[in-house]
C-alpha cells in the first residue's frame, strides 16, 4: 500500500498522503483542528451516556441481522423444524422464522439473545443517564433543550423496545399486544376505530406484525438516530459539564483531550460495552420463545412479566382500583384505563418539562456548566427522588403476584399496600432525602470550619481530652464549598404596582426549594474560625509542651 | 463553530435571580492540585511492562476473533438442540473475548501510557456576540423585506392556510388501515348463535352435559372455529369458560337460568383490558385474570370483586340439545373484552 504514495509533494509515507486527500477534499485539517484536542471532563458518571449509546450500535448491528432471517408475516403455516414440541403445530411465519433464527442459523441466537439484553441495556442506560442528568443539574441553562431531547430518546428507546418484543408473534408477545388493544379500546371516542385502524379490523389479525415491524426497524432507529446526533450535536456546542472543583468554572471546561486520551477510553470502551453483552448473550438464555408457543387469544401463563422498562405501565393498570368505570348514557367512560395513562403522561410530562420549571423559581438566567453535588441542591434531590419512589412502586406493581407467591403474602394485602405507596412513598422519600442533604451540607460546613477528623487524640494538661481536627487542603476544600446558593423570594410587585398571582406562586415555590437552605462557608467565616482554631492550638498542644518544659526547666 | 470570535467580547451579563451573588467566597486554588505520579512514570521497567500488557490485551483478542471464527465451524447445529447451545456458547464467548480484550487493552493504555494531567479549555458562552445577533437579526429582516412577508397579508395567510391543509390528504391515505366500515357493531357479535354447540379447546370436541362433574372446568370454543379463516380473531372474542357449579351455591337467578343444572358459560375475555381470564379457584369459585389479577365471583353472576377490571364477564345463555349436547341460546348479550367507548 504504502509503495501507492507517491505525491508531489512526497513529506511523508502513506498517512501523510491520506491526510493531505482527505484534507484537500473534505477539509479534514479543519476538522481536526477543532475537535482533535476538544476536552472532555472525566467522570464515572459520564460514562452512563455512553453505554447507553454503544448499546444502541449494538442493537443497530444485532438487529441488521436478524432482518436478513426474520418474516413479519402472519399467514399460518404448520411447522416442520428442528425444534420437537412444536413439530406439526399451526403457527405463523413470523413466529416460525424466530424459532428457525433460534434453531437452524448459527449465531442466530446468540444475535436474538444479544438484540434482547442490548435493548435492556439501552434503556436502563438511558434511564441511568437521565438520573445522572438530573441530579447534578446538568439540564440547567444552556441545556434544557437537550434534556427533551434526551427525554425524547428514553421514550423512542421504550417504543422500540416494545414494538421488538411484539414481532415473534409468540403467546408472551400476543398477550403484550392484546393488553396494548384493551387500552386503546378504553380512549373515548376513538378507541375501537384507532385498535380497528392499527390491527386492521379485529384483533389480533393478520397485519400487526408487519405493520410493528415496519415501525421497529425503520421509523424508531432512524428517529433514535437523528435524536442522538441533535443531542450530541448540542454537547458539542455546549462542551461537556464538569463537577465543582478547584479551578473548574462556568467559563472554562477541565478535562482530557479528546485525541488520544478520549479515544483511547472512549473507543476501548465501546469493545468494553459490546464485549459483556456478547458475553451475556451466550451465557444467559432470554426470552426462549420456544416455550411459550405461537399466540393463542385463549390460553395463557401465569406469573408473566413484561420486559423492565414496560413495567411500569403495566403497574399502573395493575393498580387501578376496582369498579372505576363511568356510564354516562350510552358512553362508556373507562377510567380504570384512562386513569392509569393519565397517571403516566403527566408523570412523563413532568420529567419533561421540570427544566423550565426550576428555572422559573430560580430566575437564574445564567450558564451553567459546573454540575451541583445532588446534597447541594437538596430540594431537587428530593423531589428526583420522589420521582424515582414514584416510578418504582408502579415498577413493583407490574409483579403484585409474584411478590405475593413468593414472599407468601395475600395477592389483596399487597395490592393495597401497593396503592397507598404510591401516595405515601414518594412523600417520604422527598422528606428523608431532603433532611439527608441538608445533613450532609452542614457536615461539609463543619469539615471546611473545623477540619477533618484525624483521631487522634491528645490530653490536656488538665485532664481534657481532645480529638485533632486537620484543616483540609485548600484544593479538596474548595470543592465543599463551591456551590450555587439561592435563596428564597417575596412576591414583589410589578411595574404597575400590582402583585400577579404568578409573582405570589413563584414566591411560595422559592420558599418551598430554599427555605431551609444551608450556605456555603464564606471566606470570612473559614478566616474566624481558622483564628480561633490557632488560638485554641496555642492554648492546647503546643502551649501544653511549653509548660510542661517550663515546668521541668524550674 | 469554525468561526469562533477569539477577540475581547464582553460576556454577556445574566441575571443571577434568586442565587445569592458570593461577594465573599473562598478563593479557587486553581487547577494545581496536587498531583498522583504513576509508575509508568516515573519508571522505564513500569513503562515497559505496561506498553506489554496493552500488547497482550490486543493478542489476546486476535486469538479471541480466531477462535470465534474456528468455533463457528467446529460446532455446526443440527435437530439436536445440545449443538444450538455449544454453537452459542463457543462462539458467543470468542467473540466477547475479542471485544473485551480490545475494549481492556484501550483502556488501560490510556489510563498508564497516556498524559493524565487534565488540562482546561475556556468555555464561551452559547449566545451569539452582539455583531453576530445583529447581523442575524439584519438577515432575517432582509429576507422579509425582500419577500415581503409581513408586508404581504393575503399570501402569508393564503400560505398558513395552504400548509395546514396539505397534511389531511396523507391522514386519509391511512383510511383503508381498517377495512371494517363500523368496528363497533363487530365488536357487539361473536361467533355464537342459537344452536350452536359448545366444543372443547382446541380440539372442537362437542362437550354433553352429562360429561361434566361437579367443579370442573372447560375450555370452550364454539363448533367450527377451527375451519374459519378468521378463526384467531373469532377466538379472541368467543372463548368461553365452562364450569358445573352446585346449583344451591349460585347466588343469581338469571344465571341459574342462562345456566343448564347448574352448568353456567361466562366469556373468557377479560372485561378489562382482554387476556383470557383462565385461572379457576375451584374452593371459593372465584375466576383470576393472570394479567392484572382482576377476579370475578362466579356464583355471583361473574361480578368483579378485586382488581381493576369494572363490569362482570359476559355470560353465555346455553341449554343441551337433543342429542344432550351443550349449545348456546343465543350470542351474548353484552359486548365481549375491554370496555370501548360505545359499548
Amino acid at each position: 500500500m504504502s509503495t501507492a504514495t507517491t505525491t508531489s509533494k512526497k513529506k511523508g509515507g502513506f498517512l501523510a498522503g491520506t491526510a493531505n486527500y482527505l484534507d484537500e477534499r473534505v477539509g479534514m485539517g479543519g476538522i481536526l483542528k477543532e475537535f482533535g484536542r476538544k476536552i472532555f471532563p472525566d467522570h464515572w458518571s459520564f460514562m452512563l451516556g455512553e453505554v447507553a449509546l454503544y448499546s444502541f450500535l449494538v442493537l443497530l448491528l444485532s438487529g441488521v441481522f436478524l432482518t436478513f432471517f426474520f418474516q413479519p408475516s402472519q399467514v399460518p403455516v404448520i411447522y416442520d423444524g428442528v425444534y420437537g414440541p412444536l413439530k406439526g403445530a399451526e403457527m405463523s411465519i413470523a413466529y416460525k422464522s424466530a424459532l428457525d433464527i433460534s434453531f437452524e442459523v448459527r449465531g442466530g441466537l446468540l444475535m436474538r439473545e444479544l438484540h434482547h439484553w442490548a435493548a435492556l441495556l439501552f434503556v436502563a442506560a438511558a434511564g441511568l443517564h437521565m438520573m445522572r442528568v438530573f441530579f447534578t443539574g446538568a439540564f440547567r441553562k444552556p441545556r434544557e433543550i437537550n434534556w427533551v431531547v434526551g427525554f425524547a430518546l428514553f421514550v423512542l428507546a421504550m417504543a422500540g423496545g416494545f414494538t421488538g418484543y411484539s414481532l415473534p408473534d409468540d403467546l408472551l408477545s400476543g398477550n403484550g399486544l392484546r393488553i396494548i388493544d384493551g387500552m386503546i379500546k378504553g380512549v373515548p371516542v376513538i378507541g375501537a376505530y384507532v385498535s380497528s385502524m392499527l390491527f386492521g379490523g379485529e384483533f389480533p389479525g393478520t397485519h400487526i406484525v408487519a405493520r410493528l415491524y415496519g415501525l421497529h426497524i425503520l421509523l424508531i432507529p432512524a428517529l433514535i438516530l437523528v435524536f442522538i446526533a441533535i443531542h450530541l450535536f448540542m454537547v458539542v456546542i455546549h462542551k461537556h459539564t464538569h463537577f465543582s472543583g478547584p479551578g473548574r468554572r462556568d467559563d472554562n471546561v477541565v478535562g482530557y483531550p479528546l485525541m488520544p486520551v478520549y479515544v483511547g477510553k472512549a473507543g476501548g470502551f465501546f469493545f468494553v460495552v459490546f464485549g459483556v453483552l456478547m458475553l451475556v448473550a451466550a451465557t444467559v438464555s432470554i426470552n426462549p420463545i420456544w416455550l411459550y408457543g405461537s399466540y393463542d387469544p385463549s390460553p395463557v401463563s401465569a406469573g408473566t412479566q413484561p420486559d423492565w422498562y414496560i413495567g411500569w405501565a403495566d403497574g399502573a393498570l395493575r393498580l387501578a382500583p376496582t369498579h372505576l368505570e363511568v356510564v354516562t348514557g350510552p358512553y362508556t367512560w373507562a377510567w380504570n384505563i384512562l386513569l392509569p395513562i393519565l397517571v403516566l403522561v403527566v408523570f412523563m410530562v413532568v420529567v419533561a418539562f421540570y427544566p423550565f420549571f426550576e428555572a422559573w423559581v430560580t430566575g437564574d438566567k445564567r450558564e451553567h456548566h459546573v454540575l451541583d453535588r445532588p446534597r447541594n441542591a437538596p430540594t431537587r434531590t428530593a423531589i428526583g427522588a420522589a420521582g424515582m419512589t414514584f416510578y418504582a412502586v408502579l415498577w413493583a406493581g407490574a409483579s403484585t403476584d409474584l411478590i405475593a407467591t413468593h414472599f407468601l403474602l395475600s395477592l389483596n394485602g399487597v395490592l393495597t399496600t401497593l396503592q397507598i405507596s404510591l401516595i405515601v412513598a414518594p412523600i417520604i422519600a422527598f422528606l428523608v432525602t431532603k433532611r439527608v442533604c441538608l445533613s450532609l451540607q452542614r457536615k461539609d460546613r463543619e469539615i471546611v470550619l473545623h477540619g477533618r477528623e484525624t483521631g487522634r487524640i491528645i490530653r490536656h494538661p488538665h485532664g481534657e481530652y481532645e480529638e485533632i481536627h486537620e484543616a483540609l487542603p485548600a484544593h479538596e476544600m474548595y470543592k465543599l464549598v463551591d456551590f450555587v446558593d439561592y435563596q428564597p423570594t417575596i412576591a414583589r410587585p410589578n411595574a404597575q404596582g400590582k402583585i400577579t398571582a404568578s409573582a405570589r406562586l413563584r414566591a411560595a415555590w422559592s420558599r418551598f426549594y430554599f427555605e431551609d437552605r444551608v450556605v456555603p462557608v464564606t471566606a470570612t467565616e473559614l478566616a474566624e474560625a481558622q483564628s480561633h482554631h490557632a488560638h485554641a492550638e496555642v492554648e492546647a498542644a503546643p502551649a501544653a509542651k511549653k509548660t510542661t518544659k517550663k515546668a521541668i526547666a524550674k | 463553530m469554525a468561526t469562533k470570535n477569539e477577540s475581547h467580547d464582553a460576556e454577556h451579563e445574566y441575571s443571577a435571580g434568586l442565587a445569592v451573588v458570593p461577594a465573599d467566597k473562598i478563593a479557587d486554588p486553581g487547577l494545581d492540585e496536587p498531583h498522583r505520579v504513576r509508575m509508568t512514570d516515573k519508571s522505564k521497567k513500569h513503562e515497559k511492562a505496561a506498553a506489554n500488557q496493552v500488547a497482550t490485551w490486543f493478542l489476546v483478542s486476535i486469538v479471541g476473533s480466531i477462535a470465534a471464527i474456528v468455533f463457528y465451524f467446529v460446532f455446526p447445529i443440527s435437530a439436536d438442540l445440545n449443538t444450538v447451545r455449544n454453537n452459542t456458547f463457543f462462539v458467543g464467548i470468542s467473540i466477547a473475548l475479542g471485544m473485551l480484550a480490545i475494549g481492556f487493552g484501550a483502556v488501560h493504555w490510556a489510563k498508564t501510557l497516556m498524559p493524565d494531567a487534565e488540562v482546561a479549555e475556556a468555555r464561551h458562552q452559547t449566545r451569539g456576540s452582539e455583531e453576530v445577533r445583529a447581523r442575524a437579526i439584519e438577515i432575517v429582516n432582509l429576507a422579509n423585506q425582500e419577500s415581503g412577508f409581513s408586508r404581504r397579508k393575503l399570501i402569508r395567510r393564503s400560505l398558513y392556510g395552504a400548509l395546514a391543509l396539505f397534511p389531511l390528504p396523507g391522514l386519509v391515505l391511512f383510511k383503508d388501515m381498517t377495512t371494517d366500515p363500523n368496528p363497533t357493531e363487530t365488536l357487539r357479535h361473536t361467533m355464537w348463535s342459537k344452536g350452536v354447540r359448545l366444543t372443547t379447546d382446541p380440539t372442537g370436541t362437542p362437550i354433553k352435559a352429562s360429561d361434566i362433574t361437579l367443579g370442573s372446568v372447560f375450555h370452550v370454543i364454539p363448533e367450527g372455529l377451527n375451519a374459519r379463516e378468521d378463526k384467531l380473531e373469532q377466538k379472541a372474542k368467543a372463548a368461553v369458560l365452562l364450569v358445573r357449579l352446585d346449583p344451591a351455591d349460585i347466588k343469581s337467578d338469571k344465571e341459574k337460568a342462562w345456566g343448564y343444572d347448574g352448568i353456567v358459560a361466562y366469556s373468557k375475555i377479560c372485561t378489562h383490558v382482554g387476556c383470557p381470564v383462565a385461572l379457576y379457584e375451584q374452593h371459593t369459585h372465584h375466576l383470576l385474570c393472570p394479567c392484572h389479577q382482576s377476579t370475578f365471583d362466579i356464583t355471583n353472576d361473574c361480578e368483579v370483586i378485586f382488581g381493576p377490571a369494572s363490569h362482570p364477564l359476559p355470560q353465555l345463555p346455553i341449554t343441551v340439545d337433543a342429542e344432550g349436547y351443550l349449545v348456546a341460546k343465543s350470542d351474548f348479550h353484552k359486548p365481549v373484552g375491554p370496555s370501548f367507548w360505545e359499548r
